[in-house]
């Protein structure tokens, strides 16, 4: 059911190394059994072969490290004693070990409403875009529709212009969508790049279980619920991890839309901490007395102890669901990228 | 079929109408959010300040787009946010073989679970936000951040350093922390593409004694120049849409001068008092330019390749 996927296939190439390496997951039993490629003509390799060998292994473990420890040393920093973390002692394992940040971060005001608005519209948000690409995918593949290309047409369209910022904000307003719950949902709801995705993946399912259920009298709504709807579950979870990522990571509308305090979500919430903390790093820089300097420097450090906290509370989300859904967002990209 | 003639219509267009019906309300959100707002570009050409209503406005014409460039602080200011604007854009078209290389030379591990790791790793940072990055930028580079303390410790410098609060090499540094965060997601792009190659051209070379090097040269690097051709495209495309979120974050007192591109510009123009009408003359300006680059290249592509990219 459904297409291979190719970076799996990929793997496939390596069959012989992974069989050296005895690797016994179910991903690496399938590239082993079901993708099995006959080990090719071992060649010898070069003494400058093996020298690039070891640059090229070398210089990915630094690109890796790079990307991930950051994230590592925010979290170590959030369990670690806030003085030590100050003074940056903590590099490798914690220092002091407590859970003060979180338990202090979890009191702060607003903060959890933020996280319930994120919540919120990640949910709400990626239901409705999810719902709305399926169906139109499927709709814009029925030839029976009226005016089907001029439609496909009118809503891919959108992909290549933006009215601007201003007169998407007055947009907004006239519709009662500032300040508005809803202002975060609707926008967005249709997108025309989720929906080509879709339709691709639906124009891959063979014809004939459509028309087997319409000789049985199944009308449109019926073929989409039990016939497609089953088929495209691999494409759908794809958008969905797309639209809930976007959904969780977006500022920008919040940044534009919304001055009610109740409406911001996490990421705005974080934006603002990194703000004071900012002006505060600022007068840090500026100040000549040292004994304000004291004092700037001891609220800095309860300010970044709350900041980094925050950052793992926003960031966990994403991390959390990014292993397991690695292989959507993978495929996802190859639908794309056969389309362009 | 006799039955439904006599009404006119088959039952296959009456499906047509009631299919149809079913999209209607998706079209009309279509319509209210993004065709809708092009007719705010009205304001541009009126003396708009809010509340008085656009009717009790004054038509004022091309005013706007005159006043761009007529008034010499306005003027000095549109080119330095030019100069922005090409300086990032024209880094990422230089460096935009970077993601290629980087797909390249992962390929070339052998050790399965390794590549996985890192491919896993480093197309993490796409997933995060432009707040998130510019957090754990503020982490490292702050006063009290990373290297600051490990200079520190080291006694390479006596006070803290804060090195997000300059403007030097900024458009690189925005290079470099655009790349962080795309590069190992672009880059699955190009492994795609490198599994397209034919198997058996690579064994033939191997057969022939050809060095990695060598395959890389002559039958990778071939092999998936096309994706990189539309890639190169699609941003020239988007040449002057540098999106403004990752400069809105990362804009400090100290390099504003440095990192305020385009769509930031008209940001902070939109926030200005009786800014509406200004903001909203670059807002039809860009859309312009970036719909005429669209063509542009995407006619460059038919010539060159026969294909389109849109």
């Amino acid at each position: 059911m459904g297409e291979p996927n190719k970076l799996e296939s990929l793997s496939s190439i390596e069959t012989d190394k992974l069989k050296a390496v005895g690797a016994g997951s179910e991903a690496d039993l399938r590239s082993r059994y079901v993708d099995y490629v006959p080990p090719k003509t071992k060649m010898h390799m070069s003494a400058t072969d093996k020298v690039i060998s070891v640059i090229i292994y070398v210089t990915y473990a630094m690109l890796a490290f790079v990307c991930v420890y950051p994230f590592y040393y925010i979290f170590i920093n959030t369990l670690s004693n806030n003085e030590a973390s100050a003074r940056g002692k903590v590099f490798l394992v914690p220092i002091g070990f407590h859970l003060t940040n979180y338990a202090k971060v979890a009191k702060i005001d607003g903060l959890i409403q933020a996280a319930e608005v994120s919540v919120a519209r990640t949910v709400v948000g990626t239901i409705l875009t999810v719902i709305v690409a399926a169906f139109l995918g499927f709709m814009f593949t029925r030839e029976s529709l009226w005016h089907r290309k001029l439609w496909f047409r009118f809503v891919a369209a959108t992909m290549y212009f933006n009215a601007g910022i201003i007169p998407w904000y007055l947009t907004m307003r006239n519709l009662g969508l500032t300040n508005n719950f809803w202002g975060y949902i609707f926008p967005v709801a249709v997108q025309p790049f989720y929906i080509i995705l879709c339709k691709t993946y639906v124009e891959s399912v063979p014809r004939e279980l459509q028309d087997a259920a319409e000789i049985d009298g199944a009308g449109t709504m019926r073929v989409f619920f039990s016939i497609i709807l089953p088929v495209i579950k691999p494409i759908i979870a794809t958008i969905a991890v797309f639209a809930a990522v976007a959904q969780w990571n977006s500022f920008q509308d919040t940044l534009l839309l919304v001055t009610d305090k109740n409406l911001y979500t996490l990421q705005f919430t974080l934006y603002n901490y990194l703000q004071s903390a900012n002006s505060l790093a600022s007068l840090v820089n500026s100040s000549t007395s040292t004994d304000s300097m004291a004092q700037l420097l001891a609220t800095a450090s309860t300010n970044t102890s709350i900041r980094m906290t925050v950052t793992m509370v926003v960031v966990t989300p994403i991390m959390l669901v990014y292993p397991f859904f690695q292989r959507f967002f993978t495929k996802g990209i190859m639908v794309g990228a056969v389309k362009g | 079929m006799q039955g439904m003639k006599r009404r006119g219509l088959t039952k296959k267009q009456i499906r047509g109408y009631r299919e149809f019906l079913y999209i209607l309300p998706f079209l009309l959100l279509v319509l209210i959010f993004s065709y809708y707002p092009l007719y705010g570009w009205v304001y541009a050409f009126f003396d708009y300040r809010p509340p008085t209503p656009l009717a009790d406005s004054k038509f004022v014409a091309f005013k706007w787009f005159v006043y761009m460039v007529e008034n010499p602080t306005r003027l000095k200011r549109l080119l330095e946010v030019l100069r922005n604007t090409f300086a990032i854009s024209g880094i990422s078209l230089f460096f935009s073989w970077f993601p290629m290389i980087f797909a390249i030379f992962l390929n070339e591990i052998k050790c399965v679970p390794y590549k996985k790791f890192v491919q896993t790793v480093t197309t993490l940072p796409n997933f995060i936000s432009w707040v998130l990055v510019f957090s754990v930028a503020f982490t490292i580079f702050n006063g009290d951040g990373v290297i600051s303390n490990l200079a520190m410790n080291a006694g390479w410098i006596d006070k803290p350093v804060n090195f997000l609060q300059n403007s030097n090499h900024m458009w690189f540094k925005m290079w470099l922390w655009l790349t962080w965060k795309n590069a190992g997601w672009a880059a699955i792009m190009y492994l795609a593409a490198i599994t397209g190659i034919d198997e058996e051209l690579i064994e033939a070379a191997k057969v022939d004694g050809a060095s990695r090097m060598k395959i890389i040269w002559h039958i990778t690097i071939p092999g998936i120049l096309p994706t990189y051709f539309v890639l190169v495209m699609l941003n020239l495309a988007s040449f002057l849409n540098n999106g403004m979120e990752q400069y809105f974050v990362f804009r400090n007192q100290f390099n504003s001068d440095y990192i305020n591109v385009l769509d930031l510009y008209v940001y902070d123009l939109s926030r200005e008092i009786g800014g509406y009408p200004l903001s909203t003359a670059f807002s039809i300006l860009k859309s312009i330019v970036s719909i005429t680059l669209l063509f542009a290249t995407n006619w460059i592509s038919k010539k060159i390749r026969g294909e389109s990219i849109i």
